[in-house]
């Protein structure tokens, strides 16, 4: 797990001191003469969006839970 | 409980991914749009697949210094599923190129260098699938793996920087090269980076329980 974590910061590291930026600043944010999603926001739609990802996303990680159970399962009885 | 709470991290920083990444404020860019929240989906898959296939290499290195079976469980399970992040990888962003570059494929230094690593890691299951004994097998693969990943690291990090690319951070690509530096984005991008990475991690602990569970039925 440590090495794992020791691994993630050391590649953060190396991309974060390599590129050559442009900031991006508050007129970016408040340039509405680029085109964003803004009525799917004002309607809330965008909410549809999220809920159904959200779902395939609890639907995966909640049936990645139940095979790791399983494998918990199976290794304890291989222990028996 | 206490041993998987980094299980309930993933869960927890991806449902946060999700919902930061469509919700929050983003910068409001020409050509990119909101393609842009792709970042926090698009990205986190190389920077996972480079993590694990890392830990891929250091457990065949510990298995050519150690010859313990194990280790080579292990790093053939990390090498598996960091090729379906590549995958994943390489897949997402054709998709995103052909609606901000114009193209599927559009000859990027960054892309066809991708294209050139996954095949590397693809001969390296080729290659465990062409030998027959299980000694063999785990030392040649170890040994090729240390080199799939030597020959990957320039190509994804050194030359695509060396020329211009259409990648941000590589040659010159303006209004998309700050996203980094840009706080709003990096709210999601990073915690997206750790989720990502710990689910990949979990489902190749998966693969490896279950490669240890059928190695034992095999020997008795």
């Amino acid at each position: 797990m440590k090495k794992i974590l020791y691994c993630f910061f050391f590649f953060i590291s190396l991309t974060a001191s390599a590129q050559d930026k442009i900031p991006i600043s508050d007129t970016d944010y408040n340039n509405n003469e680029v085109e964003m999603a803004d009525t799917m926001r004002s309607e809330g739609k965008i909410y549809v969006v999220v809920a159904v990802v959200l779902i395939i996303l609890l639907g995966l990680i909640g049936y990645t839970t139940h095979i790791d159970r399983k494998l918990s399962r199976l290794e304890k009885g291989e222990d028996n | 409980m206490k041993r998987n709470w980094w299980k309930f991290a993933a869960a927890i920083l991806l449902i946060y991914t999700v919902i930061g990444g469509f919700l929050f404020e983003a910068p409001r860019l020409n050509i990119l749009n909101e393609t842009i929240r792709a970042l926090h989906f698009h990205v986190p898959m190389w920077f996972g697949m480079i993590i694990l296939l890392t830990v891929s290499v250091v457990y065949s290195i510990k298995h050519l210094s150690s010859s313990n079976p194990k280790y080579d469980l292990i790093a053939v399970n990390f090498a598996n599923v960091g090729m379906l992040l590549g995958v994943l990888g390489i897949t997402t962003g054709m998709i995103w190129a052909q609606f901000t570059w114009g193209e599927w494929w559009s000859g990027d230094p960054k892309q066809n260098a991708a294209a050139i690593g996954l095949l590397i890691y693809a001969a390296y299951f080729v290659l465990r699938g062409s030998l027959e004994d299980t000694q063999q097998k785990a030392r040649i693969s170890a040994v090729y793996n240390i080199f799939a990943f030597a020959a990957l690291i320039p190509l994804l990090f050194v030359l695509p920087r060396l020329t211009d690319s259409l990648h941000p951070g590589n040659g010159g690509n303006p209004g998309f090269n700050a996203y980094d530096l840009d706080s709003n984005l990096r709210l999601v991008f990073y915690p997206a980076v750790i989720g990502w990475t710990l689910m990949g991690v979990w489902i190749t602990s998966l693969l490896i329980r279950i490669s240890v569970i059928t190695e034992k039925r095999n020997n008795y």
